[in-house]
């Protein structure tokens, strides 16, 4: 789990992780904000189903694919978080027809 | 299609040097960076964490320099992400806000950068586990800190800079020390730098002294680490012990990121003293394509003071090479970031010693994901290795490996050194993986996007 420092950082972007208000600082990234809402798995792995976090948050390791706006298998960790963004877990593999 | 002399893929310091220069020189320039914001993962978020004391000392030189990058006139693009390079031509292949366009410049300057040595350790698919970058990106980007207990395991300069920028957020972890090199042993190998390099040192002495001071706990010679827990780790063991944990950070140094240069088939060398590969340049960091140059920790890990001095050097290049720079303006403009150079390297013989990284990150538990993508054992692949795959290409089409979204970049080190030790080779005797673009998965209705534009541009 991880904590925002509003005196080093003001919070001022209010985004809806998994249909819940979080408010991160400008410039937080989508993942960012999914791990200060309190995700520590942020999506199931689509082989074998696993609770998977991110590794990295520098766009190396997909370990952060999120459903963001609608938009499946966003590198969370490469967008940053806007007012209003809708940002929810991805679970398994991404269906090819729905 | 919009043309230039020089694009530059990356917004770091080498990047952002790479492109004031050619600028000065009156080069029309490119600058793409995926990520929002200037300053590569070094000055990541500077000018937002200026005023932030746990970041501000580290953060201050890189806040001039972002400055001057946004007012040279250079076309910079942030939020962009390369997915093809075609080097003989000059094509790049955008993609940005979910459009794919396309740009043609007469040179390329690859500044993409350095990524964190991938630490197959048991549990490390575990939620929880993260890279120590990982955790400095939060603190940089959100001011967000690790709560509950946080266990910092690796060795490196960049592991005891987060301890001490953690420490000054209030949030000092326990730092697990894996380091198996001795100061003396690495002093041997030193050599002349540690004179020049004594700057450095002192500071990176100042930085440990400061840990501690903070509160920072070490414990030293830590080997066997593995991440425990169901569902997200809550304990980190190692040889001999264990301790609580609710967020552990990995860090085993930075190896250049050689995606694209891989993929575009530049000739890259083994680094026996960083322990990876490393595209192979001139001391201008022209690469073995013509057309194309690298600077930067992309072609060999430097920190930032020298990937900034190679960036210029690169910039000067680049203008020498087009035409608007001649020999003697040349020679006289490389002396100060040559010398630059030298002195950023000066230290780096002994920090490359001092933390070697341990023979076993690139032999792992038969039991250990290797390629966390496809989730693919270390013992499936030593299988599939004395089944005959010869290589992380062959391994694909065996297990699936490096086909996941991440294309190999995390596994690919592990991957070829399974191989190295099944067939009782060198890390550096097994063919590397040679990724494909798109470098980034890139959806198909960007594509279709882009090409929809270019027939009503024809029409």
């Amino acid at each position: 789990m991880f904590r925002p420092r509003p005196d080093a950082r003001p919070a001022t972007v209010t985004v809806f992780v998994e249909g819940s208000e979080v408010t991160v600082p400008e410039g937080t990234s989508a993942a960012a904000a999914m791990l200060l809402a309190g995700l520590v798995a942020m999506r199931e792995t689509a082989v074998s189903g696993a609770p998977r976090g991110p590794l990295c948050l520098m766009g190396v390791c997909f370990d952060c694919l999120a459903e963001i706006d609608g938009v499946a298998s966003r590198q969370a960790c490469m967008v940053p978080a806007a007012p209003g963004m809708r940002i929810a877990r991805q679970r398994g593999a991404r269906e090819a027809l729905r | 299609m919009s043309r230039y002399d020089l694009a530059v893929i990356g917004a770091g310091p080498a990047g952002m040097g790479a492109a004031i220069e050619a600028r000065a020189r009156g080069l029309t320039v490119l600058v793409l960076d995926e990520n929002p914001a200037p300053g590569g993962q070094v000055f990541r978020s500077a000018v937002a964490c200026a005023h932030d004391p746990a970041l501000g000392p580290e953060v201050a030189p890189g806040l001039p320099l972002i400055e001057t990058f946004l007012g040279c006139g250079a076309d910079y693009r942030p939020a962009t992400t390369l997915w093809h390079l075609d080097p003989e031509e000059g094509v790049l292949s955008l993609a940005a806000a979910g459009v794919a366009t396309e740009a043609v410049a007469r040179r390329v300057i690859l500044a993409t950068g350095a990524q964190e040595r991938p630490v197959p350790i048991p549990g490390w698919t575990l939620p929880g586990v993260m890279g120590a970058g990982a955790a400095q990106i939060l603190l940089k980007t959100a001011g967000a800190v690790p709560t509950g207990r946080s266990v910092l395991a690796g060795q490196g300069p960049l592991a005891w800079l987060l301890a001490v920028q953690l420490a000054r957020a209030g949030a000092a972890p326990l730092l697990l020390e894996t380091r198996g090199t001795s100061v003396a042993a690495a002093l041997a190998r030193a050599g002349i730098g540690l004179l020049a390099g004594r700057g450095l040192l002192l500071k990176g002495l100042a930085l440990m002294a400061e840990a501690r001071r903070l509160g920072v706990r070490v414990m030293t010679g830590v080997r066997g680490l593995r991440a425990e827990g169901a569902g997200r780790v809550e304990r980190v063991a190692w040889e001999g012990a264990s301790a609580p944990c609710d967020t552990l950070l990995l860090h085993e140094g930075v190896i250049p990121s050689t995606h694209v240069s891989r993929a575009i088939g530049l000739d890259h060398a083994w680094d026996a003293a960083q322990g990876c590969w490393r595209p192979v340049t001139d001391a201008f960091g022209a690469s073995s394509c013509p057309g194309v140059a690298v600077a930067g920790d992309g072609a060999g890990i430097g920190g930032w003071e020298a990937a900034l001095a190679a960036g210029r050097l690169a910039g000067l290049d680049a203008a020498r090479r087009l035409g608007v720079l001649e020999e003697a303006g040349f020679a006289a403009a490389v002396a100060g970031p040559l010398a630059a150079r030298r002195a950023a390297l000066a230290l780096r013989p002994f920090l490359d010693a001092l933390y070697a990284p341990p023979a076993a990150i690139l032999s792992p538990d038969d039991a250990t994901i290797a390629c966390r993508c496809e989730e693919v054992t270390a013992g499936a692949i030593r299988q599939a290795a004395r089944l005959g795959a010869t290589g992380p290409n062959q391994m694909k089409a065996h297990l699936r490996c490096g086909m996941g979204p991440c294309q190999g970049r995390l596994c690919g080190p592990t991957v070829a050194g399974l191989i190295a030790e099944v067939h009782g080779l060198a890390p550096q005797e097994v063919p590397p993986l040679r990724p494909r673009a798109p470098y980034k998965p890139i959806t198909v209705g960007a594509l279709a996007g882009s090409a929809a534009s270019t027939q009503q541009g024809v029409a």
